[in-house]
């Protein structure tokens, strides 16, 4: 996967924000066992250190888990998985909104305007 | 965490000049750090008082509880600016320098980094690039098992894409007992491999902090903050 981060936020959580867009969009599988903290450290070119933050956040969120021995997965509660890809279309809807509004958009208008591009796509 | 590197009132002074003015500092295992600031701010003087090149004027330096000496230097592996092979040296003559000097180097890790990147052993250092030969020292600094790595500029003379192979090497061979000390200008460029930054300005520790709480708490790159920082 690119690993493409910007300079604003912390990098830890835009790792967490990369590999949840992958679980969410399947790139990663339920099941699936993530390679190893060193070895996805390297592959995104960041610290070690870095990435095992990233994958302690990803497990109190509930999407990853631990095998004592045997590593990380990801989860295989689907359950879990479509309440977190809410909560990630809900965040892009806020974005989207806080968007509009800056650009002096009120409620209405952008619904009328949503419903217009919505039906043209159709 | 524990100790690796302390120092208290850490003070060198060349004549009239002084280079670093009472530093206190205390550096961990397990951590990359960026040691950063502009030129002539005391970054390689820190760097060559903890390998013992040059003596405190006042204070104390410890490595592992000791004054830097040949117990230090045992577990210190030192990338110096510039390098101080002999052009005639062949690279298996450095190699069985490295393992004539260290007990902690290993060998077929060098070597394996050398077939790597290319480069043959049986090239003398004269008939190299620079960046090959940054390389090449780059690898026998980072084959040694030692508790501190101290890297002065390491990334400065080489290309883009070496610089990333330089940062790969760094990041595979991170232990969790050992701590790397990276001196550089080239901050966005390691910025993603650091934990720690230390701002150092005119021989005063500016600024440590993590790079994570810099960019929770000022919203921008330690690039960004050093450039506001450090305005000419």
């Amino acid at each position: 996967m690119a690993w493409i981060l910007d300079d604003s936020r912390p990098i830890y959580l835009q790792i967490v924000d990369l590999i949840k867009t992958n679980i969410i969009a399947g790139t990663y599988q339920p099941g699936d066992k993530l390679p190893s903290v060193r070895d996805l450290a390297m592959d995104a070119s960041v610290n070690p250190n870095t990435m095992q933050k990233a994958l302690t956040e990803l497990e109190r969120s509930g999407l990853v888990y631990t095998q004592r021995t045997s590593g990380r997965f990801i989860t295989e509660d689907t359950t879990k998985m479509a309440e977190i890809k809410e909560q990630l279309a809900r965040e892009q809807i806020q974005l989207f909104l806080k968007n509009m509004e800056q650009l002096g958009f009120k409620k209405e208008d952008i619904k009328r305007l949503l419903d217009l591009e919505l039906k043209g796509e159709k | 965490m524990e100790q690796l590197l302390n120092c208290q009132n850490l003070t060198k002074r060349y004549g009239y000049k002084t280079a670093l003015d009472s530093i206190n500092l205390t550096i961990e295992r397990g951590r990359i750090i960026g040691l950063l600031g502009p030129n002539g701010s005391g970054k390689t003087t820190l760097i060559k008082l903890i390998n013992g090149l040059l003596t405190p004027t006042d204070g104390l330096l410890l490595i592992n509880g000791m004054a830097p000496g040949p117990e230090t230097k045992k577990v210190v592996s030192y990338l110096p600016e510039r390098t101080y092979f002999n052009s005639w040296m062949k690279v298996t003559d450095i190699l069985d320098f490295f393992c004539d000097f260290y007990a902690d180097f290993d060998r077929n890790r060098a070597m394996e980094m050398l077939h790597r990147l290319n480069i043959n052993e049986k090239d003398r250092l004269s008939t190299m690039s620079k960046g090959t030969k940054e390389k090449v020292q780059l690898i026998m600094v980072m084959s040694r098992d030692a508790d501190l790595y101290c890297l002065d500029e390491p990334i400065g003379g080489v290309d883009p894409a070496a610089r990333d192979y330089i940062l790969q090497t760094i990041i595979t061979n991170y232990n969790e007992r050992a701590t790397v000390l990276i001196s550089t200008h080239l901050i966005s460029d390691i910025e993603n491999v650091l934990d720690d930054v230390i701002f150092i300005q005119n021989g005063h520790v500016r600024l440590t902090a993590s790079v994570d709480e810099i960019r929770e708490q000022e919203g921008k790159s330690v690039d960004a903050l050093f450039r506001e920082v450090f305005r000419c």
